[in-house]
């Protein structure tokens, strides 16, 4: 059972093995480690309980459960009803469509890099970067008022950090209301749409195998990817807080 | 001397204990490894008939598994049997939920165990079901026939952090409240649904009627919150998962088993 596997495997049905009792074994031995780990830690380490809940005590920086502090810190660049609601269905919808918009027909059932270049990208840079980096930002380096320390800095809750934010129609000179809010859904609008005809001119002989709808809903779920990234960097470099302004919801 | 050497002791000793009356007595027939007998152990059994009979050798293979679903499952279990023990100990009233969590650590033979236990399985699931999702996305596992598959583990992982959330509360200690207040607050920008959202006007929802009152019970995180995520945490969060585990377990097989190279 151990050996390695020489030859090619060269179909579904080819080279199968018992699963009693090569599978259920390796299930056994899998399940006593997991477990032998988890009752050490338990006794080790205990889980956290602090004071009692206090509603007039809000601890300084409060923070969601630690799986949730990516989302939680792209608050900082993102009203809440983005970051906090849309972003997360998104997140979830985008996931399942997954299959329905990779129809890549290659890399089904093993590991390959070559042969699935972008998809590998796209998924590392949400899971790694976008998610699972935001979250070590956001339990390790957040600190009172959400501001940023590094790990040997003082978390010192009276830091002053100055809020020199503008919005992007305003450091464009732009400065009535109204102007601001055509200025700001132009670029919006210009992003999603420029995006979108950019992608199909170039993927433009895929159009006839992958279909219409698969490669719109692709661009877009993907420019909204990319799109928080520019936020951020928006807000981190130049100092954008809104890139659009409206009555209703500010982006 | 010899025997030891050429192992044949080992042998001499299984014969001695499988010949002892104790033995005997117990066990009524030996097990004769023929592949019949490999193949009715797992057919015949109500616990491992979720397997097939038989599987391609890749399968076997940690380095393309990781294990992480198998594990995510056990600690889906450990979580329900630690679990139910703590609900002997705790109720979820806004006046006892925290002096009963001190009684659990204190005053409870294994209280802090349990306790540990269940928190400590809580985090590793939400971990490895994430990893999971990972070596199922690097394999491309989610390819035909198996699209369906992967919608399933979408709503699995969804259903695995909302457990974990739900459960974060119950300690009713400054942690668990204001990190759920932290993340329930998202609810009032709710666009349409939240009375800070976008367009709410249009709707007319307010701070005790809209998508966050619903959650909680109320305008903030208090014991009628408690009550709900208990509620949801120990038995319809549970119910829900545990159903779409079935679901995803049986289209594991019927999608023709792990994925492997075609």
């Amino acid at each position: 059972m151990a050996q390695a596997v020489k030859k090619k495997v060269e179909g579904p049905s080819a080279d199968k093995v018992h699963v009693w009792p090569y599978l259920v074994r390796l299930e056994f031995m899998c399940a006593i480690i997991c477990m032998i780990v988890l009752t050490v830690w338990s006794i080790v380490i205990d889980a956290p309980l602090e004071e009692a809940a206090n509603p007039t005590k809000t601890p300084n920086p409060s923070k969601a459960p630690w799986y949730f502090l990516g989302l939680q810190d792209i608050l900082v660049y993102f009203d809440p009803w983005f970051a906090g609601v849309v972003a997360p269905s998104l997140i979830i919808v985008g996931l399942m469509l997954i299959p329905y918009l990779d129809v890549n027909p290659k890399g089904n059932g093993y590991y390959t890099y070559a042969e699935r270049k972008v998809a590998i990208w796209v998924y590392c840079f949400g899971f790694l970067v976008l998610w699972i980096a935001l979250i070590i930002m956001g339990v390790f380096l957040r600190g009172p008022g959400w501001n940023l320390f590094m790990p040997w800095e003082y978390w010192d809750p009276h830091k002053v950090v100055a809020l020199t934010n503008v919005d992007l129609p305003y450091a464009f000179g732009i400065r009535t209301y109204n102007a601001a809010m055509i200025f700001g859904g132009l670029v919006v609008g210009g992003y999603f749409v420029l995006g979108t005809m950019v992608y199909f001119f170039m993927e433009r002989k895929a159009l006839k195998n992958v279909g219409f709808l698969r490669m719109f809903l692709k661009i877009q779920l993907l420019l909204i990817m990319v799109g928080i990234v520019v936020k951020i960097v928006l807000r981190l470099g130049f100092n954008i807080k809104y890139v659009w302004v409206t009555p209703w919801f500010n982006i | 001397m010899d025997q030891i050497k050429s192992g044949k002791i080992f042998s001499e000793l299984a014969k001695t204990v499988t010949e002892s009356q104790v033995w005997t007595s117990s066990f009524r027939h030996g097990y004769a490894d023929t592949p019949r007998n490999r193949v009715l152990q797992i057919a015949s059994n109500v616990w491992l008939h979720l397997h097939p009979v038989k599987i391609q050798r890749h399968a076997l293979r940690i380095k393309f598994t990781w294990c992480m679903g198998g594990i995510t499952f056990l600690m889906f279990l450990v979580t329900v049997v630690t679990g139910v023990v703590l609900m002997f100990y705790y109720r979820p009233v806004g006046e006892y939920a925290y002096y009963d969590m001190k009684y659990l650590q204190y005053d409870v033979p294994f209280g802090m165990l349990m306790r540990n236990m269940h928190r400590w399985a809580a985090h590793s699931m939400v971990i490895t079901v994430w990893l999971h999702m990972f070596r199922v996305f690097l394999t491309g596992s989610y390819k035909p026939p198996r699209e369906f598959n992967w919608v399933i583990g979408v709503f699995l992982v969804t259903f695995t952090l909302l457990l974990s959330f739900t459960g974060y509360l119950l300690p009713w200690d400054q942690l668990s409240m204001w990190a759920v207040t932290v993340g329930t607050n998202m609810a009032r920008a709710t666009p349409f649904l939240g009375h800070e959202g976008p367009f709410a006007e249009f709707v007319g929802v307010s701070p005790r009627y809209d998508a966050r009152s619903v959650l909680l019970g109320g305008s903030l995180v208090g014991p009628p919150a408690l009550l709900r995520f208990y509620v949801l945490h120990c038995i319809f969060i549970p119910l829900v998962a545990g159903a779409l585990m079935i679901v995803h377990f049986w289209r594991i097989r019927k999608d023709g088993g792990i994925s492997g190279p075609l």
